[in-house]
């Protein structure tokens, strides 16, 4: 059968197919699970091609310079080096690239916006070649005042960092160094402001958090005999690269073919191009496989990283605790060029309010250009920042009124049927007040766990750990509460597809399923889920997971908690057109010996068509014989709109996603270090496909969080916009000693809406962790503590 | 940039003298990552790790000698008893691998202020037997650490064996960090109490340009034992003296502000963890009299 695009004639019986084995539901394990634990797993860097070449970038050592003059004599003059490549040897017209403004040069042009700019690729024979012929080429700088904040970047006279704009944004901001804004009205806020009893304000400011995958930026181009090239990279979304990749190459998208290789963790950080088109240009200028391999200082300069914000908020409440109104201004630092600022301004914006009713409200959200490093798609997108706030201002909400908080926030939970200040409905079950209860009724872990029978203290279970700072002196025990919203899919009218290939044929006397899609498996658990769908839709034991390249149509990108919604939905969605082509097959060709394929609803169970009251009518195997079905499908999730750029209103969502978490924390009160002792969950899925890799995600997520609650943070000195820590020495990631325990509780109400009734999970517990560590570290001390992360000096007054 | 991989510790000292710029190597716990991140381009590397006798060690009657590459989880597993406050320092370096790799004499020849087992050595008391071609010579712990990353080695000397001092009481360590384990030191302190010779020694890390003692700390608490009779009647040290202690210790530092944390933030956590380590360590020679050193964490 052919490849078509289109779905076949006559819609598919709404049967569901009843359980198979190793479908959905079960805890089948990864199939890479064991490759990658015992360290033999093949990773983008890992790969190797004969007679390949190194590529190195060349990056700014300043944040904010014009280019006076690049001399590269000395670097090409070294032996062992092929190319060095300027924006002077840019191949195309389009010389920029961006996720939705193309914003961004593939090299600098005459100017460099951020600390770690690319200005220069050179590809050697051996890497240290690379990296000292690169070190070998002479740029004169003439520097620029850097634009750091909002002050300096709304400033009448702040230099612009993009000189005339034009993208769509342009006309509608306020400044042309804002990137996009987005106010939502809703209600009249200072009218409802006067029934409040109480009302409670507070500037909150969030930290720069790092995705910090450990597998760095790296890939593999090789020229082909066509003029095109073949990219082995580690990416989230392979057709977005392409896109952005083929107009600066100046090749057609079909001569860029694109395959993924192993990704070490995502979280956001690919979404945008780091070493794509370096690879391509240097392997096209000479002609040779080249591979590059970010190290870790450059991987923190070659991905954007989570926006830090700044945000204030103003809620009031009656007596009785209801909320009446809510006022915030939250302002997002979207560094140098544009990636996904605009989208993490309107998730902002629209999830500002959290999951609580709240009628009346006056929200602005603004992502600004400065000169300080790029900041995109980081895990929660937006509502990270505003979880962190919203739930500080909820706790201090219930401190004035003397309310317990966890009743305070039951009072005012979103539920059902609410309806968002976009004026979106939502349509689907909202259960935050019954997520609350879960993490509140769970029993609290046991006191001064570090004491043991002999004399000494167990360190591991104090602030400090190993470090051996405490043997329980000044340590106070605090206990926090958090929940949060986060929406699942792209929103605001993107035409957010999905792509699944499915083909089934007899291999051997079985029936084998064959998934092809260009889904970005990142760690979240596609490939696993992809097979236990084959399994439950098609009935057969064996499924292949053909290699995500760009053969096959766009799967979107691997990020907002979409995956399993989107590409898990189109692999459903094409088997299930497969089912039915495999029926009519049947129907065709068996159709005469059995009443049943008429009249029965058939379902595919262990290899044979069965009528669903058991009664065997075929083995696939025989229906198909020697022919194969194949088909390739688009799946799609119900449209949203932009909202509104005056009101914000819109549906803009697709679906929303709750967690809610309770932290238990030791703080040393007088070092002011934090041990977290357990992080208790509770979050719906609406129908976990694999409640093992759900977990897994959960108590990821969780530690995700955690981490910019405590440690997590890249410095950059506000006088030069340069990074101070871009290592793992000196940016601090949570160890398993630092990581808690996590109970995860987790619900499956469906949403009808979504296949299988699922709802996406990756991102939510990501929110509410942080706040509600921070909550717990204020019990403990008593102090207001309005930044994250915390640092030991926030606590001990030695800032 | 040239290896060079000497069979003997003769050869080794040979090539040190041949090529004064050669950086020795043993586990590369801290070379390699310089080297990583392009802070150091070394001409030759000078690997150590063929020489066996800097892998061994031997505790004698007062003093334990140890190999200049001995690994941190060898000090860890084997002189909890001889070494309580370098085991225990040994304890919080890094990762388990990188504590299988690295040892003493990498931490001494790098000399960076925020080593861990710079504050352990201070306080226990010890010397650093360094030997080059021209012939070998101790130096004391306390001449040893002369700038920023820089110590006592002329140009052709190597690190041969360490002579720390047998615990004869309770020794303590601590380091703060922001994360619970394989952290960098913010700063770290160190305390030995030596009843034989009714004195205490203290040790600072990364609160001053070297690894340094806390002089007037020691000689407060000296006094303040000696006067009280403290160390015969072996009662509970009051309050005061130990937050005056911890005032001392606090006052000796001269930390900068860097992007681990402030200086003020240094000074305050010397002074906390002083206090403390003095709390515990005198519990503990009063409750064992003195017959168990082995840290107690």
């Amino acid at each position: 059968m052919a490849n078509t695009r289109t779905a076949p004639s006559g819609t598919p019986t709404n049967v569901t197919q009843k359980h198979n084995q190793g479908g959905i539901g079960e805890s089948t394990l990864r199939p890479d699970g064991t490759l990658k634990v015992t360290g033999e797993f093949a990773y983008s860097s890992d790969m190797w091609h004969e007679d390949m070449l190194w590529g190195q970038t060349l990056r700014s050592p300043v944040a904010h310079a014009e280019i006076e003059s690049i001399d590269i004599s000395e670097a090409l003059a070294m032996p062992g080096v092929y190319s060095v490549l300027t924006y002077a040897d840019l191949p195309a017209a389009m010389k920029n690239y961006g996720l939705e403004i193309q914003d961004t040069p593939v090299l600098a042009n005459g100017r460099v916006r951020h600390h770690g700019e690319p200005i220069a690729l050179v590809a050697a024979d051996h890497p240290e070649t690379a990296r000292r012929a690169a070190a070998k080429i002479k740029i004169d700088f003439k520097e620029l005042p850097v634009v750091t904040d909002e002050a300096s970047a709304l400033a009448e006279d702040a230099i612009l960092i993009h000189e005339g704009r034009d993208d769509h944004h342009a006309g509608h901001v306020p400044h042309q160094n804002i990137v996009h804004r987005q106010p939502i009205v809703r209600g009249n806020a200072a009218e409802a402001a006067k029934k409040a009893d109480v009302i409670v304000s507070g500037e909150y400011t969030f930290g720069m958090q790092d995705q910090a995958f450990l597998g760095p930026e790296s890939g593999l181009a090789v020229p082909g005999e066509d003029g095109g090239v073949d990219l082995y990279v580690a990416t989230q979304w392979l057709h977005s690269d392409l896109k952005q990749i083929a107009p600066v190459l100046g090749l057609p998208e079909e001569k860029v073919r694109m395959t993924l290789s192993g990704v070490g963790g995502a979280f956001g950080g690919r979404e945008d191009i780091s070493m794509q088109i370096h690879a391509c240009l240097l392997a096209l200028a000479t002609n040779k496989p080249v591979k590059m391999v970010y190290n870790r200082f450059e991987s923190f300069f070659g991905h954007v990283h989570r926006h830090p914000a700044k945000l204030w908020y103003e809620h009031g409440a009656t007596k009785d605790g209801k909320i009446t109104h809510m006022k915030c201004r939250i302002v997002l630092d979207g560094g140098a060029y544009a990636s996904a600022s605009p989208a993490v301004v309107g998730n902002a914006s629209s999830l500002s309010v959290g999951p609580y009713v709240i009628d009346d409200v006056d929200i602005e959200a603004i992502a600004l250009y400065t000169n300080n490093p790029p900041c995109g798609a980081m895990r929660g997108f937006g509502a990270v920042q505003a979880c962190f706030a919203y739930e500080a201002q909820m706790d201090k909400l219930a401190a004035k009124l003397g309310m317990d908080p966890v009743e305070f926030r039951q009072l005012n939970a979103m539920e059902q049927g609410t309806v968002m200040p976009t004026g979106q409905v939502v349509d689907s079950p909202a259960p935050v007040a019954e997520l609350l209860r879960r993490v509140k009724e769970r029993p609290l872990p046991p006191e001064r766990q570090w004491e043991t029978a002999g004399e000494g203290a167990d360190v591991r279970a104090l602030p400090g750990g190993l470090s051996n700072t405490t043997h329980g002196e000044g340590v106070v025990r605090g206990v926090g509460y958090a929940v949060g919203i986060k929406n699942v899919g792209f929103s605001e009218g993107f035409d957010d597809y999905s792509t699944a290939r499915v083909r089934l044929e007899v291999i051997n006397g079985e029936p084998v399923a064959m998934v092809h899609t260009a889904m970005a498996e990142v760690g979240q658990g596609g490939v696993t889920v992809h097979a236990q769908i084959a399994r439950t839709e098609l009935g057969v034991t064996q499924v292949t997971i053909h290699p995500a390249d760009t053969q096959v149509g766009s799967a979107g990108s691997t990020s907002a908690s979409r995956q399993t919604y989107m590409t898990g939905g189109a692999v459903k969605n094409t088997c299930e057109a497969v089912r039915e082509a495999l029926l009519e097959m049947g129907r065709r060709k068996n159709g005469s010996y059995h009443p049943a394929w008429a009249h029965a609803e058939l379902l595919l169970e262990g290899g044979k068509v069965v009528t669903d009251g058991g009664e065997v009518l075929a083995d696939i195997a025989d229906i198909l014989e020697d022919e194969a079905i194949d088909l390739e499908l688009e799946f799609r999730h119900r449209p949203t709109v932009p909202f509104d750029l005056v009101t914000g209103q819109g549906d803009g969502h697709v679906q929303y996603t709750f967690a809610a978490h309770r932290a238990v924390v030791e703080v040393d009160t007088e070092l002011g270090l934090v041990k977290v002792v357990e992080l208790a969950t509770a979050q719906d899925v609406g129908k976990a496909l694999n409640m093992l890799s759900v977990v897994g995600q959960i108590q990821g997520g969780t530690t995700q969080g955690l981490g910019v609650a405590v440690m997590e943070e890249i410095i950059v000195d506000p006088r030069t916009a340069k990074v101070r820590n871009p290592s793992f020495t000196d940016y601090l990631i949570p160890t398993i000693l630092d990581t808690p325990t996590i109970p995860v509780d987790v619900l499956e109400l469906a949403d009808p809406n979504a296949p299988y009734g699922l709802r996406g999970l990756g991102e939510a517990p990501t929110l509410s962790s942080t706040p509600a560590v921070l909550a717990a570290i204020r019990q403990a001390t008593g102090l207001e503590l309005n930044k994250t992360p915390i640092r030991p000096e926030a606590l001990t007054g030695t800032l | 940039m040239d290896f060079l991989r000497p069979a003997s510790w003769e050869e080794a000292l040979a090539a040190k003298a041949e090529y004064p710029t050669a950086v020795p190597i043993a586990g590369g716990t801290d070379i390699m990552v310089e080297i990583n991140f392009d802070h150091r381009r070394p001409e030759y590397l000078l690997d150590l790790n063929r020489i066996e006798l800097l892998r061994e060690w031997e505790v004698g009657e007062e003093v334990t000698k140890l190999g200049a590459s001995v690994p941190y989880t060898q000090i860890m597993e084997n002189l909890r008893g001889t070494l309580p406050g370098l085991a225990l320092a040994s304890h919080t370096v890094a990762s388990p691998q990188i504590r299988n790799r690295g040892g003493v004499g990498g931490n001494l020849g790098c000399a960076s202020p925020a080593g861990d087992s710079h504050p352990a050595l201070l306080a226990a008391g010890a010397e650093v037997e360094v030997e080059s071609v021209r012939g070998s010579r101790l130096i004391p712990i306390d001449e040893f650490y002369t700038g920023v990353k820089r110590n006592a080695l002329a140009a052709d000397e190597l690190i041969k064996t360490i002579h720390i001092k047998n615990a004869t009481g309770p020794q303590q360590y601590s380091k703060v960090g922001t994360r619970n384990a394989m952290v960098i030191a913010v700063c770290g302190f160190g305390l030995a109490l030596h009843p034989e010779t009714r004195t205490v020694r203290t040790g600072i890390a990364s609160a001053a340009p070297t690894p340094i003692r806390a002089k007037a700390a020691e000689e407060f608490l000296n006094a303040a034992l000696e006067e009280g009779g403290f160390w015969d009647n072996g009662k509970v040290i009051t309050p005061s003296i130990a937050k005056q202690f911890g005032d001392l210790a606090s006052g000796a530092c001269n930390p900068i502000d860097d992007v681990r944390g402030t200086a003020k933030y240094r000074r305050h956590a010397v002074g906390i963890l002083a206090r403390r380590q003095l709390v515990w360590t005198w519990e503990q020679y009063r409750g064992t009299n003195g017959r168990s050193f082995e840290g107690a964490a």
